[in-house]
């Protein structure tokens, strides 16, 4: 148990070197000088050549990457090409945004898709197994982004019941708070939770056709019973594996939706970023976005061997 | 379209406001865009505006968003740029005086002006600011516009003197921008999240990302505004913007970004649509350096060939300007210019065969703003009708844009908005990405600088009409300034030919 999670960790940190690499080369590609774009159409190429000497995009490759993967780890991330102001706290205070909306989508996704992937398994011979089915195909072609106009079409511009944008913090306003995140939330959540019910469902009906839950039915327990005492475990590894990924999903997502909603989280911080060339910004979100990506597999890979005990052993 | 779908529409929405009349009576909850007028609570106003401020400092970061956001209404100048007029007028300078050989400037300042960190406004700061700007603390290039200081005098605590090494007609309209701006040495410590300057409002947040808010101060000098709180706030997304002002989110749609939304607010008797004008000429630029364009018959032919009026009507709704030249109309120097290159097919394929050229292909290289390639959508058909085939090529702004056509100057074809004001002088600077270069335009531009007002005008206009006889480029138009308000917003600065999105006259009724 103690060395598979040991190789779990390895593998983390391992995956985290190799990905601080990829963004940062990805970064030094990318056509577009910061100091140019930083100073505009009437820069002098004297002054262009000045701020990129202060920019410190003047050396060499290898020592950028260098001076910049050593301050990761102590949350230290440069300073903006563009606001000359530290990243890390502006990377700090989005981060708490867009996690909001991840979360509570999340928990939206779950909440919706768990009864209702069941639901469409246990009755997939009867009509509302098949409306379940059906709506969540739907839910899936279409994207967060246009769920998120068309919410606002018609409830902030038509009904006028809920804002069409923008975020207010929660300690400021908590009512407002939660006005705000409807929508967002919804957008996000319900795409999410039409992928994830067809996840469940099909989980849920493999399950069903396993001798064991034949032999529970045998003893004469319903098909939710026999379920709920046999077959929730087993279902779970597909669709917690689903989830994780969903997650990822979710995070790439948010990017879009928050550019629908004007939401100043992490994903409208990457978009202001790349437009300004503002590349060490852009390189510690996508470095955020990553290890939040790598700790939720993580997390899964250890919630296997909770949820399986048959996979604690070797 | 059809007449029942419209019916159906207007019963749909019938049925709606029956909804929202019920949902609103029951829950009693505010409502804010149909609050009554007459409350006692601060006046606020929420205005869209398009691009954030990158920062607030801009002595080092360039860009449009940090002025138009501070200038007027958080930082003063001596003199200001009169939105109706587009005259320079006095503001923290009670009276100016320029010494008849044009190297002295005297100003007389208005008393008992002071920062909004409480520090007294005097001759002092003036001298500060001034040579703040020709030291190294500016980065932004503008500041080159104040190495023709000599030097500065304080004469007493309200009059200033400021000697110019040669005599010019456009440094007091400089005085009228950012550079112009009246700083506090006290106050410049962190000017990239704490402005500190001698305007009616200060900045009360900043949350990036999303909005600015300025709140009115009380020890202002002059008469106070009449909006307490204006919060900008900043939309990436067009659709977003108008959204925001449909549902009661914000109260005024700054610069409009999408002119095919317009039908919908005109229609709309919540709001009114404004229309202003800018100095964002609309540049077709033609690589001047290399072939095809640098035949001047090539470029004529062009010009012959485009029908401006279509492209305005298709990109701007019919809003907007034709010039003729690199001059908006709001400029002391402006003449329609637009009788030199009429649309004229046939015109344009007798210089073109009188050129020697057939069979034309020219790389159009545009940046991805909407209004481009919008546009160059109806050049590229109009410019195939007399046979130049131009090849659209979307580059991302501002990087990518930047580099390939502004720096390197790899294209044949452009098309942008020069948005900075009386920005004439690019086209005397040979190694800007027209490559135009001509020796007689840049001996006229000279003589301008440094000539007597009236004929400062002369020359300047005589400017012009040479570079659209040359046909240096083509100008497509001066971009409109559409502001979408809701009904009881008055003051607005519809012309938007400074720096700064001026505040301090918007009333609400």
């Amino acid at each position: 148990m103690l060395v598979q999670v040991l190789r779990r960790l390895a593998v983390f940190v391992l995956s985290l070197v190799a990905a601080s690499v990829l963004v940062f080369a990805f970064m030094a590609v990318l056509p577009g000088d910061p100091a140019q774009i930083a100073l505009g159409v009437s820069a002098t190429p004297e002054s262009v050549a000045a701020t990129r000497a202060a920019f410190g995009t003047d050396r060499p490759l290898v020592v950028q990457y260098a001076g910049w993967v050593s301050g990761l780890p102590v949350g230290d991330f440069g300073s903006s090409y563009v606001s000359r102001t530290a990243i890390g706290p502006q990377i700090l205070d989005r981060v708490q945004v867009t996690l909001w909306l991840v979360l509570c989508a999340t928990a939206l996704a779950l909440v919706l898709a768990l009864p209702l992937g069941v639901l469409a398994a246990a009755r997939h011979r009867s009509a509302s197994g098949a409306v379940v089915s059906g709506v969540s195909q739907l839910g899936i072609a279409v994207p967060s982004f246009l769920a998120g106009i068309l919410l606002v079409t018609v409830f902030a511009v038509r009904l006028g019941v809920l804002p069409s944008g923008g975020w207010v913090p929660p300690a400021q306003n908590p009512g407002e708070f939660v006005r705000h995140l409807v929508l967002p939330v919804v957008a996000l959540g319900v795409v999410q939770a039409a992928v994830l019910t067809r996840y469940v469902r099909s989980a849920v009906l493999d399950v069903l056709r396993e001798d064991y839950v034949r032999t529970a039915r045998a003893k004469g327990l319903g098909p939710l019973r026999a379920l709920a005492r046999h077959g929730f475990r087993n279902a779970a590894i597909p669709v917690v594996t689903v989830l994780a990924l969903q997650v990822a999903t979710l995070l790439i997502g948010a990017v879009v939706v928050e550019r629908v909603f004007v939401i100043p989280g992490l994903g409208s911080l990457l978009l202001d970023g790349t437009a300004n060339r503002d590349l060490l910004l852009v390189q510690g979100v996508v470095m955020v976005l990553v290890v939040a990506v790598l700790l939720v597999n993580l997390l899964v890979d250890l919630l296997y061997t909770v949820i399986d005990p048959r996979l604690r052993a070797g | 379209m059809s007449l029942p779908s419209r019916r159906r529409r207007a019963l749909a929405a019938g049925a709606l406001a029956v909804v929202l009349a019920g949902c609103s009576a029951g829950s009693g909850t505010s409502e804010p865009s149909s609050g009554d007028p007459a409350e006692a609570a601060p006046s606020t106003l929420a205005v869209g505006l398009a691009a954030e401020p990158a920062s607030l400092d801009f002595t080092t970061t360039d860009g449009a968003a940090i002025p138009e956001a501070l200038l007027y209404n958080v930082y003063e100048t001596l003199v200001k740029l009169d939105s109706e007029s587009g005259e320079v007028v006095p503001l923290l300078a009670e009276d100016y005086e320029v010494s008849d050989d044009g190297l002295t400037y005297t100003f007389t300042l208005h008393e008992d002006v002071t920062f909004s960190n409480g520090d007294e406004f005097t001759a002092d700061d003036v001298k500060y600011s001034i040579e703040r700007v020709q030291s190294e603390a500016w980065t932004v290039s503008l500041k080159e516009a104040m190495s023709i200081v000599g030097s500065v005098e304080v004469s007493s605590p309200t009059e200033v003197v400021v000697n110019l090494s040669e005599p010019s007609n456009d440094w007091l309209y400089r005085m009228t921008t950012r550079i112009g701006a009246m700083f506090s040495e006290t106050g410049v410590d962190d000017l990239a999240n704490t402005p500190v300057g001698t305007g009616p409002y200060v900045l009360d947040t900043f949350t990036r990302g999303d909005s600015l808010t300025l709140a009115t101060r009380d020890d202002y000098w002059g008469e106070a505004p009449d909006v307490e709180e204006v919060t900008l706030r900043y939309f990436e997304d067009a659709t977003a913007m108008n959204n925001a002002l449909l549902s009661g989110g914000i109260d005024v749609i700054g610069t409009l970004q999408s002119p095919e939304s317009l039908e919908r607010f005109a229609d709309d008797d919540r709001f009114e649509v404004l229309e202003g004008t800018t100095n964002g000429e609309l540049v077709l630029s033609m690589n001047n350096a290399r072939p095809p364009f640098d035949d001047v018959r090539v470029r004529q032919a062009v010009r012959h060939a485009l029908d401006r009026q279509a492209i305005l009507d298709t990109t701007y709704a019919g809003y907007g300007e034709l010039i003729g030249s690199m001059v908006p109309p709001t400029d002391p120097w402006y003449e329609d210019l637009t009788d030199v290159a009429p649309y004229d097919p046939a015109q344009a394929q007798a210089l073109l065969a009188e050129a020697g050229v057939s069979d034309l292909n020219v790389a159009f290289r545009i940046p991805n703003l909407p209004y481009a390639v919008t546009a160059s959508q109806v050049v590229k058909s109009q410019l195939a009708e007399v046979g130049i085939n131009a090849e659209i090529e979307v580059l991302e702004f501002p990087a990518r844009w930047l580099d390939v056509v502004f720096q390197q100057n790899d294209y044949d074809m452009s098309l942008i908005a020069h948005v900075e004001p009386r920005d004439m002088t690019i086209f005397a600077d040979p190694d800007y990405y027209f490559g135009y270069v001509d020796p007689e335009f840049q001996s006229t531009l000279e003589q301008a600088g440094t000539a007597d007002s009236e004929q400062y005008v002369e020359l300047m206009r005589q400017a012009a009409r040479q570079l659209s006889e040359d046909a240096a480029a083509d100008w497509l138009f001066v971009l409109p300034n559409l502001i979408v308000a809701e009904q009881d917003v008055q003051g607005l600065p519809v012309n938007r030919v400074s720096e700064s999105f001026d505040l301090t006259g918007v009333t609400r009724a």
